[in-house]
């Protein structure tokens, strides 16, 4: 299988469902012009004018028109150049989108994608930086993808594009020239199908995002203390696969979650909860979480180390739930 | 008040001050030094010096994620200033902010703002603090050409106008909105045109040519002063670096950027403005420049010796924890 970055992975997710459904356009800021600050959209002009729009900086505008394109049959792909941007569109998103199928009686199909860019990277400090994604998991009708993987990042973006209900997707900075496998052929991700990352007996490490690569870390560095851990990846957060996370615990009896955004009242947080009501008597000891403290992203780079959870934050809770 | 020799002398060594920090911030992220990224304001320092120069030191202003210059202009003081950029202890915002979050509350400069447009709401909320306390201060909002675009630029000036609130609404457009032309996303060329939407003056003045923008903003901050409401001022201008640090700038000609480097240098022609009334001579001019890189070789030192962050500074300024309530 060759090997591409994850950024180019979801350009060739986009190049290949507008080729197979014209029904899908891009819209966004900057989205022409080097295809946008990652280059996913890049090249999409030149193949399909009229099926990209770079817009005026009006999120609300964006989110709000790609809404009403959805509800008269289009599949728009938005994308919000910063996630932390979202906040100003969060009518569109909340009450517009995510509601429409529900308040209809089911008349309604909203079938957006937006893309959300997240995560600390370069030091842009406490707004251009934040995650986020417990605040979209929290509103019923809304799809949550977190891919962390270049392979995942496509399968998950085809799925994403051909869901008839919109979905918030999530793609963590940090990432984009990650690399890895990725077939030529097509195919799709379900939603909802939670991924092994790595196998191992001693411990389960539930791992969100950008945490993913991070746990895999933890997991080489914890092989010299004699643990065996297994990492598994839920890919979508909202649907949210607690089976295979469950599975993976009552056989290790012990759980880690991380996610890379504040802990408190985050992903994690509805994970650890779900594990406590399911597996609470699977459990060796009490389930630990990884995450940032409760803080806005700070700027100074010693200040961002310490906030932004790393793989010795997880092999320090793996230990914990090991003692 | 009307430009003399002395306030002319003052606003262009607040011109230096502007353009020298940044051009040596520049070079200090080329030295690794100063981390993250940084909207240089090289270019459009006419607006931020000739605006503020009406301000006294308790009107406040709001400003953009490119807000060196306003703060500078308005007398945060440049060694804070570049510790901040540097990540120390001592900066402004105690390495909390960086470059898109500078503010200097001590001299009501409350900040940029990494969002666009997102000053202008609260830049008109001060505005309404001042109507409240029957004070005279005056707010100014500065934000660029695409703040137009969002809501909060119309949800603003409706605010400004309906109450008539002491604010002067500054746009400073040049021409482009990150990599995108203003042309190919605007539906209306002079931002200062949107103005009658909101039924208040809106004046477009040449940004590069200071005396222009100081005429301009003098009568918008003394009607907000007297009471009669909001102005919009557009300044046409240019920035002469990349939006931000590692721009390509595919978007424009290089012949684009020498021609305004060249011809509509804000420094160049406040210079040359001045040396024709006699009220600049060449000795003063390289003395004043001389003036500035000190300090801002010595704003480069205080951050060097400045101490870095400490781990648990993460944890502070979340919220008051000193503050209790009196059962
Ligand atoms: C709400 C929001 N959307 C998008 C961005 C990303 N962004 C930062 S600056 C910028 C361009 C701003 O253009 P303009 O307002 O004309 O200011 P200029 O950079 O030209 O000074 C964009 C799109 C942002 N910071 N905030
Ligand atoms: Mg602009």
């Amino acid at each position: 299988m060759r090997t591409i970055a994850l950024r180019d992975a979801l350009r060739e997710a986009l190049h290949e469902e507008m080729a197979r459904d014209e029904s899908v356009f891009v819209i966004g800021e900057d989205v022409i012009a080097h295809g946008g600050p990652y280059t996913v959209t890049q090249g999409i002009v030149d193949k399909w004018p009229d099926r990209i729009f770079e817009t005026p900086i009006a999120e609300a505008g964006i989110v709000g028109l790609g809404v009403g394109a959805a509800l008269a049959g289009m599949r728009p792909v938005v994308e919000i150049m910063y996630v932390d941007f979202i906040t100003c569109a969060m009518d569109e998103v909340v009450n517009q989108a995510a509601k429409m199928r529900y308040m209809t009686g089911g008349q309604a199909s909203v079938p957006i994608v937006i893309r959300l860019p997240c995560g600390p990277a370069r030091l842009v400090a406490a707004q251009h930086s934040q995650i986020m994604e417990s605040w979209f998991m929290h509103v019923p009708g809304l799809q949550v993808a977190a891919p962390s993987t270049p392979y995942d990042a496509k399968g998950l973006m085809k799925t994403a594009i051909r869901s008839p209900d919109p979905v918030a997707f999530f793609e963590y900075k940090a990432l984009y020239v990650s690399e890895g496998g990725v077939p030529e052929e097509d195919y799709v991700i379900p939603f909802g199908k939670a991924d092994i990352k790595r196998e191992g007996e001693d411990a389960t490490v539930v791992a969100i995002g950008g945490m993913v690569p991070r746990a895999l870390e933890a997991g080489i560095a914890l092989e010299d203390e004699g643990y065996d851990i297994e990492v598994v990846d839920p890919r979508t957060l909202a649907p949210l696969d607690m089976e295979t996370i469950c599975e993976s615990v009552r056989r290790t009896g012990r759980a880690v979650v991380c996610e890379m955004d504040s802990s408190f009242a985050g992903t994690g947080a509805e994970i650890a909860a779900a594990l406590a009501e399911q597996c609470f008597h699977d459990l060796r000891a009490p389930i630990v979480r990884v995450g940032s403290p409760h803080v806005p992203m700070p700027f100074a780079e010693e200040l961002v180390n310490v906030t932004v959870p790393d793989a010795g934050d997880v092999s320090a809770a793996v230990r914990k739930v090991m003692a | 008040m009307t430009l003399n020799a002395e306030l002319s002398r003052r606003i262009y060594t607040d011109m230096w001050r502007i353009r020298l920090f940044e051009e040596e911030a520049l070079r200090q992220t080329s030295l690794g030094s100063v981390k993250g990224t940084l909207h240089t304001y090289c270019g459009e320092e006419a607006i931020a010096v000739a605006v503020c120069a009406h301000l006294r030191d308790d009107d406040y202003v709001l400003g953009t994620h490119r807000s060196h210059g306003h703060c500078l202009a308005k007398g945060a003081p440049m060694d804070r200033m570049m510790a901040e950029l540097f990540g120390r202890a001592t900066g402004s915002c105690r390495a909390k902010g960086g470059s898109m979050h500078i503010a200097d509350f001590s001299r009501n400069i409350l900040g940029a703002n990494g969002i666009v447009a997102g000053g202008i709401g609260p830049g008109t909320g001060t505005a309404l603090a001042s109507r409240i306390r029957k004070s005279d201060q005056v707010s100014v909002v500065f934000f660029g050409d695409g703040a137009a675009a969002r809501g909060p630029f119309h949800e603003g000036l409706l605010f400004g106008s309906l109450w008539k609130l002491p604010v002067v609404y500054v746009c400073e457009n040049n021409g482009y909105q990150q990599w995108v032309p203003r042309k190919n996303v605007a539906v209306v060329d002079s931002v200062a045109d949107m103005a009658a939407s909101y039924a208040i003056p809106g004046v477009s003045v040449d940004g590069q040519d200071l005396e222009a923008v100081y005429d301009a903003a003098g009568v918008a901050v003394e009607r907000a002063r007297r009471g009669e409401g909001p102005t919009l001022i557009e300044a046409r201008t240019y920035r002469f670096y990349g939006h931000s640090l590692g721009d390509m700038e595919e978007y424009r000609s290089r012949e684009e950027v020498d021609d305004w480097r060249e011809n509509r240098d804000p420094i160049k022609l406040f210079s040359a403005w001045m040396k024709e009334r006699q009220w600049l001579g060449d000795d003063e001019d390289e003395a004043i420049q001389a003036e500035v890189k000190v300090e801002v070789a010595r704003s480069v030192a205080y951050a060097e010796e400045s101490p870095l962050p400490e781990p648990e500074d993460v944890l502070t300024d979340v919220l008051d924890t000193e503050w209790r309530v009196s059962a």
